[in-house]
């Protein structure tokens, strides 16, 4: 499978990340070469073999919904890049 | 000081040969004069850190310390510290102070230790030679033109130059083992599960396990009892009952049946490190073990299934980085979808990137079957192989890496020559399994490691395997040259 200048846009687009024109050039090689090293997967015959999603089968355990924590939420939100009366300011989205 | 194990400090600690305070200044005055030249820390903090060892003192005056109390840790930077700087070695989390603990370092600051600080890494912990920081290349102690691996370089540079007792790594394709081998001391990475990933910034979820990294087997043992615990916030942590790692040290190897697979064995070995991976293995055919020849046959297939699952993983993971919440944000944007491209494109490196594009690519519509699931099954298939292996042997044994340390820059503009350096770590990781790299020997001045590969939670026979090893050999006692 190669990479395309066409599927860099695409996936960049998908992953909300800018790309330039010249590091999309050199991506273009790079990621290609990743997805010949993937693709070495595509001559093994997996028929009939179960996918693992996990190291160790086990079942994901449940708790108690009762609060365990101190509240630290002027801490949390003293991280955030801009905010105001504890909510996170973004750019206008609805008009 | 310098050369004491964890044990002995411990000990020292407790009959007062020396306070926590001097023993935690000491370490300090080494990073403050060596880490120019190693750049093994992004972020030290002497205040907090004199004042933990302090605590400590009154602790061990009062005579109620435990068994790390007063020493001094390094912590990987991948680990939220309540009040420390939290970089994961990106520009994306330049200055993002944690506002909690990972459970890893809860449970090291309850065990009464000391946080020396907080080591380099490669970026989000996607790299082999730690050059992908934002905060600057590691350097190898044993020689300064050669990288320490990664990403737990920083951690493997402190460690090997004795910047710190001990340091904590995490371990997602070989992040603990290839830099332990690369730097000659022991690292562990233990069962998927054993360890806590609470507070431990995430790369690949079902992958990452944190562990150990220290001179000696003796120590990691050590350091193992306080890290390996049940943890409700971790839904992935193992209900594994406690173990005392120290307790099966002694234990006799007569009769170990150790297996040598042969993929391990050929090409792309470097033959230096392979005549001493096998003089090592011949080393415990002498104190009684029995060689098993084994097969690994999907083995090969280890790196494709890797960079499928990490990076499919990663992208997903990595999305939380909008500049919203925390974390960089882009300067100057039009809108809210300018602001997380331009964001994004600013605060990742190109390695996080590429990784990033190569996850988003393979969970894409459309090919989610031909990638992500076929990645699923062959993840299976190496698992299979595993558990083949171990009914007939109780550990497996090979390199570590393909090859001793290599020049900072040699690989640096090739991912897939660098990707190569996990070609014997990463199956474990894909199987959950725990590891070890235990020093070995040496070729050309450089350090090389064995590495020693058990069952799922054989991990108190692992360290009893590397600890008698280590009773007949001095290779994890020797340290670098003090740099000039």
């Amino acid at each position: 499978m190669t990479i395309s200048q066409d599927d860099i846009k695409k996936i960049a687009h998908l992953a909300r990340i800018n790309i330039s024109s010249e590091e999309s050039i050199l991506l273009e090689e790079k990621l290609t070469g990743i997805m010949k090293l993937i693709d070495q997967m595509q001559k093994v015959d997996t028929d009939g073999v179960e996918p693992m999603s996990h190291a160790l089968d086990i079942s994901q355990p449940l708790r108690a919904d009762q609060v365990t924590e101190s509240d630290i939420r002027t801490k949390t939100m003293a991280l955030a890049p801009e905010t105001e009366e504890s909510l996170f300011i973004v750019p206008q989205v609805i008009e | 000081m310098l050369n004491l194990s964890l044990k002995q400090l411990s000990q020292q600690l407790r009959e007062k040969a020396f306070s926590s305070e001097e023993l935690t200044r000491f370490f300090l005055d080494r990073i403050r004069k060596y880490n120019d030249s190693l750049n093994a820390f992004i972020t030290i903090d002497e205040d907090t850190s004199i004042a933990m060892a302090k605590q400590a003192d009154l602790k061990i005056a009062s005579g109620n310390q435990g068994t790390f109390t007063g020493i001094p840790i390094a912590q990987k930077d991948i680990f939220c510290a309540d009040g420390w700087k939290t970089t994961c070695g990106s520009k994306m989390l330049e200055n993002f102070v944690a506002p909690y603990n990972a459970t890893v370092v809860q449970n090291f600051n309850d065990a009464g230790a000391i946080n020396l600080g907080k080591t380099n890494m490669d970026e989000f912990a996607m790299g082999s030679s730690n050059e992908t920081s934002y905060f600057g290349a590691v350097k190898n102690p044993w020689n300064l033109e050669y990288v320490p691996g990664g990403s737990s370089g920083g951690s493997a540079s402190a460690v090997a130059a004795r910047l710190a007792p001990a340091a904590t790594g995490t371990d997602t394709g070989g992040s603990i083992r290839q830099p332990a081998s690369l730097c000659g001391f022991t690292g562990l990475k233990p069962t998927y599960g054993l360890v806590s990933r609470y507070g431990m910034i995430a790369f690949a979820s079902s992958l990452d396990q944190a562990g150990p990294m220290a001179p000696s087997a003796e120590d990691c043992a050590m350091m193992l009892n306080v890290m390996a615990s049940h943890d409700i916030k971790d839904s992935t942590s193992l209900p594994h009952p406690k173990e005392d790692y120290l307790a099966s040290l002694d234990n006799s190897i007569k009769g170990l049946r150790i297996g040598m697979p042969k993929e391990f064995f050929g090409e792309g070995l470097d033959s230096e490190v392979q005549k001493i991976i096998e003089g090592a293995i011949n080393e415990y055919k002498k104190m009684g073990a029995e060689i098993v020849e084994i097969s690994l046959p999907n083995s090969e297939l280890a790196i494709p299934v890797y960079y499928v699952i990490a990076p499919a993983e990663a992208s997903s993971n990595l999305s939380r980085y909008d500049g919203v919440r925390y974390g960089y944000r882009t300067k100057e944007y039009d809108d809210l979808m300018d602001m997380y491209f331009k964001t994004r494109q600013e605060g990742f490196g190109d390695e996080v990137k590429r990784r990033i594009l190569i996850g988003t690519y393979v969970l894409s519509a459309g090919y989610y079957d031909a990638y992500y699931l076929k990645a699923q099954k062959i993840r299976q298939l190496i698992s299979n192989d595993f558990s083949q292996a171990f009914q007939k042997c109780d550990v497996i044994m090979g390199p570590s890496a393909p090859s001793a340390a290599f020049k900072s820059g040699e690989k640096k503009e090739d991912p897939l020559a660098m990707y190569l350096q996990d070609i014997y770590t990463i199956s474990t990781n894909l199987a959950g399994l725990p590891a070890m790299s235990i020093p070995a020997g040496f070729t050309k001045g450089l350090p090389v490691g064995l590495q020693l590969i058990g069952n799922h939670f054989s991990e108190g026979h692992l360290l009893n395997i590397a600890h008698q090893f280590q009773l007949i050999s001095d290779w994890h006692r020797k340290t670098p040259k003090e740099i000039d």
